[in-house]
């Protein structure tokens, strides 16, 4: 019997590592960005090119930044999603269309309806490196002192939204 | 013949004019030669977001284009294979690069495949050893001689 044992020891340790492992999303980077300042810009708003925007005009609200862009398949998931809760009116929600041409951008408005105050335009996607953006969609919840406080890669589902974002943004709300 | 030679003339034109519209798209590259080692050097040890298992030089993703253009610019400034790395973890993690660095949460991942070796080795050894105190060969005696001799015969 007690020659069975090490492969039995090593094979549970196997099995815990796997297990850790396949809930592990190997796409998703931890971003180091979190609990920095959310790095300025200043950029124009696709509505009106001549007027910029830039995240200090967002000092002492809790708002949520989201990258998108038309090109992207999973953006038209999670639109809906965010043109909900731009009704809801919780919550101020600002976009960044992402190397993407202005005439794109304002046609998929149009179609799928605006859920955002203001969109900036980073057409050459500098900016969008700035803020570590490698897979479009992605959101950041930024709080009153303009800090980064969550952000989430890729499109956001209402398990996320009622679970993680909601609740993070009532209390940062709260503060 | 003559058929022949148009047909090199045209040939020999129309790759030269090939070649020349490659060159044109290749010019940024050739701006200057140290910054390009650089950007070549830094570009092999970092990796590309979107398609994670291949460096910035081997992708062809966008988002990879657009950072070889950032870290070019960078390099151009003059500045270090350090401080543009350090730019880069800063947006995205540590993730970025090929060669994590020596820390905590890497441990494990530096020093496993070691403790994985010591492991082996005491294994070996232990194995070895008991195989040394098994008995030693001795001559088999006359009936077992007889049994492996039946054995052998009954085909």
């Amino acid at each position: 019997m007690k020659r069975f044992l090490l492969p039995l020891v090593i094979f549970l340790i196997m099995v815990g590592f796997l297990a850790v492992g396949l809930h592990l999303d190997p796409r998703e980077v931890p971003s180091p960005l979190v609990g920095k300042p959310a790095p300025s810009f200043s950029l124009p708003i696709l509505d009106d090119p001549k007027k910029t925007f830039s995240p200090q005009q967002m000092l002492g609200q809790v708002w949520l930044f989201n990258v998108w862009a038309s090109w992207c398949a999973a953006c038209r998931d999670e639109h809906p999603l965010l043109v909900a809760l731009s009704k809801a009116n919780i919550v101020p929600i600002y976009g960044m269309d992402y190397k993407d041409t202005n005439a794109d951008a304002q046609q998929w408005l149009l179609q799928g309806g605006n859920p955002y105050l203001a969109n900036a335009t980073d057409i050459d996607g500098r900016v969008g490196i700035n803020y570590g953006v490698y897979g479009v969609p992605e959101t950041y919840v930024i709080d009153k002192n303009g800090v980064i406080v969550y952000k989430q890669i890729g499109p956001i589902t209402l398990e996320v939204l009622t679970n993680k974002i909601l609740p993070l943004v009532k209390r940062l709300q709260a503060q | 013949m003559k058929l022949m030679l148009i047909v090199r003339v045209i040939l020999m034109i129309t790759f030269t004019q090939s070649f020349n519209a490659w060159a044109e798209e290749a010019r940024p590259l050739q701006t200057d030669v140290v910054t390009e080692a650089q950007v070549h050097r830094l570009s092999q040890e970092l990796r590309c977001l979107v398609c994670q298992n291949q460096t910035l030089a081997d992708s062809h993703a966008e988002l990879a284009q657009d950072l070889m253009q950032e870290i070019r610019e960078m390099a151009a400034k003059g500045m270090t294979d350090q401080a543009i790395i350090d730019y880069l973890v800063a947006r995205y993690g540590d993730f970025v690069r090929y060669r994590p660095p020596m820390k905590s949460s890497t441990y494990l991942l530096w020093l496993g495949p070691f403790v994985l070796l010591i492991f082996g080795a005491i294994g070996l050894v232990m194995m070895l050893r008991r195989r040394e105190q098994m008995p030693a060969d001795k001559p088999i005696s006359p009936t077992e001689a007889r049994k492996v001799r039946e054995l052998l015969n009954k085909e």
